[in-house]
């Protein structure tokens, strides 16, 4: 039987095993993909970054245990960097999801970032729907917040959570990043340690003077993660932000927008690879040269391989 | 483009053991070669090893220990993935395991084991040439 | 003097390199501390003896805690020992004493270290592989059976337990009849080096350090000759850290339990003195030595001028010493008697008060009689035959040990600094700061190891291709099944509802903030297990699961 089929199943290897041959680009992967298109966009998709050791593999591991309280499967997918020298990784936030690792409602996935941020988010988002088909009602995809990656992750969730730490300096740590924009929900996380309430004010702050009026307000929580406090608040907060998503219309303006943005990706990737197919090596090193020698720019090289593969050179 | 296939490794302590200094220094060793690896953290029972390596989808499982409860953790093990079919894993181990023992080591399904003083060079290259091949 | 060297190394020295070079561009220590070719006194100029060394049994106490060391009284040999059912360890404890070690040194098994009954779950096949199993005071009465516990000092490796275990101690004493202000010995009771190294840890960082000062103030007002904890550099060490590593993380883990214990409002002169500590004694004997030597200095110092305690019995560190375990090879065992011989000199030399040696199947299994008894003679050795006893402090004065004592301590001061900066010692613990230097040491030494730079001979040298055959430690099979059932009976005979009681008594301590130590002491004498009496502090308390650094 094919893996797809086994997944919607319910068989969790073939779910593991699918997301192994996305992050391995595999042959045939599209056609499960294909597949278990028609049984994705069941599931709420929540990111959470957040710098690192700010606590978000304990919020995880902890709202899933909410989660699951609450009556809903969970699925996980945390990523962590691959070392650029080495090419290997050391896969750490799951340990702190160990006491969730025999729920047979709760599936964790560790992904390593292996280079590629472009293609890490698509593989992401391959992987989501891998688990939302899958059947989890709920997919927390945990990525520590340093750029672009995760602001691309962040827009294919329907809710972010950004997670932030007091006293971590004066300035929060969201600005340095870059990713005050991408958040709906605050997490004040280690609210057990001073200047937690700070934090809140600050943030509050700042989102009164970059709010939209009539936009969504993020909220902001306090939560200890440790000691599961604002947790049950945490997930009334998710559940609050998918309300408003919904009755706004804008969850549906989201969709549309993330749709076509995967149209797009996925059409730039269909048509690089046709042309690789097509291209002759010989106009490619002619190209190439004229580039070097400084006859043409690459705007204009560009212009005229694209020209070349409509003639079918 | 296509990535190279990684290895994925899970490194677990199976097991009320924390002596944890051969692990890290294995799985270092592991990711230093350019696998994926992923540690269990301490104090795990054969239940939650075996479905870590179901979701992770792992080629290889990892033991470290040195606390001498390696037989009945293990043989529980070797149950675990003969049930859940993970048969193309490939299953090693580490640590403190008396040789009178190894019989009944590889009996539970355990294809190597590399006792104290194993160089790391040696372990990174059996993972290399034993790994399965079959995906992606 | 420097002008003199310099006409040295520009003549005589010179000629001799451009005929042979040296055998290696730089020389280190085991932990990588660059060492001179020379050193002369040029190196110590300026160190003032009465500051900086003093005499025996002053401050700073470099030079030793004792005014007449080990010509009045040799050091404790106590060798760490364990197994199986309580049964066959004191058996073991009996041979030792008989074959002359002179402090007894008790090695639990992993359920008992973790607080379990050997019935409960956890403890599958666990039970006694690698010390002995202790689930009732029945077990500890057993123990100590027929050993004088109110002559001979007792070391105990406990540490999230170690309370109870404490308690089942004195209890079994006092039913005896020797009364729990004449016991003497240590637990060891260092939660911090737990989260750090050993990974013991049950509770998360604030009741774990709770507990430890009810048992410090408990001590101090009823147990005078009990040391209340043994601050332990051994497990650092043995989790990959370098010397000065070992040295920093635990003298910075002391300062946090006198803080601690200021904090609860006790007088540091009334616990100080009952703070004791443990290093490890590694393979460099001469880093090793400069280390014991620091370590004293550096504690002085801080007693005297950060806690302002007044009496010198608080300023003066006591230590044991244990050789390094993972110095010690599976390959070619008998060679591990020569290195811990090495080692335990090192210790000696160094001014360790208590002493436990490796045996020499230490990298194999738990020690056999044979074995034991090889480890207990050398330091008999040592102490009879070497002469090395008869002087105090014999390294003294020479200028390659005292400049590296200097270098050693400024080292771990620079750490302390560090560490400072982070918050102290759970924050650091927390942030896994110390958990990261020693990964990376422990990376570092096997990748020498791994690639040659580093030589163990039988291992990555002077190997042979001869199986190694020596022999292994037999435990009883049936020991398991025994101590089951003893602990069956125990839960039978005893008065259930009592228990109960005293349950719910040390559950309302542990929620409020009274000292537990009495109420474990009832829970203890009640045959409540340890199992049943951890199970109230992990409810109240919760578990600590670690972020681990790897
Ligand atoms: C270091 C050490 C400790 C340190 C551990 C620090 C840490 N965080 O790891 C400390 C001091 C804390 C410690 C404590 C104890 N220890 Co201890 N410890 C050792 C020692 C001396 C060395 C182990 C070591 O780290 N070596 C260095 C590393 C790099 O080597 P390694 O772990 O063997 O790993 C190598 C190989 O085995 C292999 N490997 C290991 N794991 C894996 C995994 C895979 C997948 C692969 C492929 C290979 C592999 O590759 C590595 C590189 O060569 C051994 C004896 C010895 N010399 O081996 C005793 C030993 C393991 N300890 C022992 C005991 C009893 C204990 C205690 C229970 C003592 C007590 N009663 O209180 C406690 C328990 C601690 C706990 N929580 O579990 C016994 C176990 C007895 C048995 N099995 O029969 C031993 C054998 C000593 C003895 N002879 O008594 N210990
Ligand atoms: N005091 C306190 N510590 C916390 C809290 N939440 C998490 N921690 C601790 O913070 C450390 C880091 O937690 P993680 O969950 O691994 O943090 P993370 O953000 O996932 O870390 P990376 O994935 O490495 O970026 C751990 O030691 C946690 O125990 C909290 O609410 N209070
Ligand atoms: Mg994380």
């Amino acid at each position: 039987m094919d893996l797809a089929q086994r997944l919607l199943d319910g068989d969790r290897r073939a779910a593991a095993r699918l997301i192994t041959l996305i992050e391995n680009g595999a042959d045939g992967v599209e056609l499960e993909l294909k597949q278990i298109y028609p049984h994705t966009g069941q599931a709420h998709i929540v990111g959470i970054t957040g710098p690192p050791g700010a606590g978000k593999s304990t919020l995880v591991s902890a709202l899933a245990r909410e989660l699951r309280g609450r009556g809903k499967t969970v699925g996980i997918i945390a990523v962590d960097p691959t070392s650029p020298f080495t090419g290997g990784a050391l896969l750490g936030d799951r340990i702190r999801m160990q006491e969730l690792s025999t729920d047979s409602g709760v599936f964790i996935r560790s992904m390593a970032s292996r280079g590629a941020l472009g293609g890490l988010s698509r593989a992401t988002a391959d992987a989501v729907k891998v688990l939302d088909a899958f059947g989890c009602n709920v997919i927390l995809v945990e990525t520590v917040g340093a750029g672009q990656g995760e602001v691309d992750i962040a827009r294919a969730a329907h809710s972010t959570i950004v997670v932030e730490v007091p006293g971590m300096g004066d300035e929060i740590q969201a600005i340095k990043a870059g990713i005050l924009e991408i958040a709906d929900v605050f997490a004040v996380n280690k609210a057990d340690k001073a200047g937690a309430e700070r934090t809140v004010m600050e943030l509050e702050m700042m989102l009164q003077m970059n709010t939209r009026p009539g936009a969504w307000f993020p909220l902001i929580v306090k939560t200890v993660a440790t000691s599961n406090k604002g947790i049950a608040e945490l997930a009334d907060a998710l559940e609050k932000h998918l309300r408003y998503l919904r009755d706004s219309g804008e969850l549906e303006q989201r969709l549309r927008a993330n749709t076509l943005r995967e149209l797009v990706d996925a059409a730039k990737e269909e048509f690089i690879g046709e042309l690789w197919a097509e291209l002759s090596q010989r106009d490619l090193a002619t190209l190439t040269q004229s580039m070097l020698d400084h006859h043409l720019d690459p705007r204009s090289a560009a212009k005229e391989l694209v020209r070349k593969f409509r003639n079918g050179s | 483009m296509k990535e190279r296939r990684k290895i994925r490794v899970l490194i677990a302590k199976p097991g009320l053991d924390g002596h944890d200094r051969g692990a890290k220094v294995v799985a270092r060793a592991l990711r230093d070669a350019g696998m994926e690896v992923i540690y269990s953290g301490l104090r795990q029972t054969p239940e939650m090893i075996v479905e870590t390596a179901i979701q992770e989808d792992v080629d290889v499982i990892g033991l470290s220990i040195l606390s001498g409860a390696h037989l009945p953790l293990f043989s529980r093990l070797g149950e675990l993935t003969r049930e859940q079919g993970l048969d193309r894993v490939l299953i090693v181990a580490g640590g403190i395991i008396p040789d009178e023992d190894m019989p009944a080591v590889r009996e539970m399904g355990i294809r190597a084991v590399f006792g104290p003083g194993s160089s790391t060079t040696d372990i990174v290259d059996f993972v290399l040439s034993n790994a399965p091949q079959d995906k992606g | 003097m420097a002008s003199k060297q310099k006409e040295w190394e520009e003549g005589l020295l010179c000629k001799s390199l451009q005929r042979a070079p040296e055998r290696r561009e730089q020389f280190v220590t085991t932990s990588g501390v660059p060492v001179e070719r020379l050193y002369t006194p040029v190196d110590i100029a300026g160190k003032d003896y009465a500051t900086e060394l003093g005499f025996p049994g002053e401050y700073p106490f470099t030079r030793g805690v004792h005014p007449t060391m080990y010509r009045g009284k040799l050091w404790t040999m106590r060798m760490f020992a364990g197994y199986g059912t309580a049964e066959e360890t004191n058996a073991r404890f009996k041979y030792l004493l008989e074959h002359g070690e002179t402090g007894l040194s008790v090695a639990f098994d992993m359920p008992t270290l973790y607080g379990y009954d050997a019935d409960q779950p956890m403890a599958c096949g666990e039970f006694g592989k690698c010390g002995v199993a202790i689930s009732s005071l029945a077990d500890m009465e057993v123990l100590f059976a027929g050993i004088p516990v109110d002559e001979i000092t007792t070391s105990m490796t406990i540490n999230s337990p170690a309370a109870i275990i404490w308690a089942m101690y004195v209890v079994a004493a006092e039913k005896r009849g020797i009364p729990r202000q004449r016991l003497g010995g240590t637990i060891q009771n260092d939660i911090l080096k737990e989260f750090i190294a050993q990974k013991e840890y049950i509770f998360p960082p604030g009741p774990s350090m709770r507990l430890i000062v009810d048992t410090i103030e408990f001590g101090a007002r009823e147990m005078p000759l009990w040391n209340t904890i043994s601050i332990s550099g051994y497990h650092i060490r043995e989790a990959g850290a370098t010397a000065v590593q070992e040295l920093a993380f635990t003298l910075y883990d002391g300062l946090a339990y006198v803080q601690a214990a200021i904090d609860r409002g006790l007088n540091v002169d009334d616990f100080a003195p009952r703070l004791s500590f443990f290093f490890n004694s590694h393979n460099d004997f001469f880093e090793e030595i400069a280390k014991f030597r620091a370590a004293r200095r550096i504690w002085a110092k801080e007693m005297r001028d950060r806690f302002d305690a007044k009496e010198p019995r608080s300023w003066l560190m006591r230590f044991h010493t244990q050789t390094a375990g993972c110095s010690l090879t599976a390959q070619q065992p008998e060679n591990n008697v020569v290195r811990t011989a090495l080692q335990a000199l090192a210790a000696v030399m160094g001014g360790t008060q208590s002493l436990h040696t490796n045996s020499m199947d230490e990298a194999l299994a738990l020690p056999s009689e044979k074995a034991a008894r090889v480890a207990l003679r050398t330091q008999q050795i040592i102490a009879h035959e070497s002469g090395v006893t008869n002087t105090i402090d014999p390294l003294a004065g020479s200028y390659f040990v005292e400049a590296l004592t200097d270098r050693t301590e400024r080292a771990a001061r620079d750490y302390f600094q560090k560490i400072d900066a982070l918050g102290g010692a759970i924050p650091a613990i927390e942030a896994g700061f110390f958990q990261r230097e020693i990964a990376d040491s422990a990376h570092r030494y096997q990748k020498e190891i791994d690639e040659g730079k580093r030589t163990i001979v039988g291992v990555n040298d002077y190997q042979t291709q001869e199986p190694t055959s020596i022999p292994l430690l037999k435990m009883d099979p049936e020991g398991e099944r025994k101590h089951l059932a003893r602990l069956n009976r125990v839960r039978q005979e005893r008065d259930n509802d009592e228990v109960r009681r005293r349950l719910q008594g040390l559950r309302q301590a542990a929620m409020g903030d009274a000292n537990t130590m009495p109420y474990i002491i009832d829970a203890v004498r009640a045959y409540a297990t340890l199992g049943e009496i951890m199970q109230v502090f992990r409810d109240v308390f919760g578990e600590y699961v670690e972020t681990p650094v790897l």
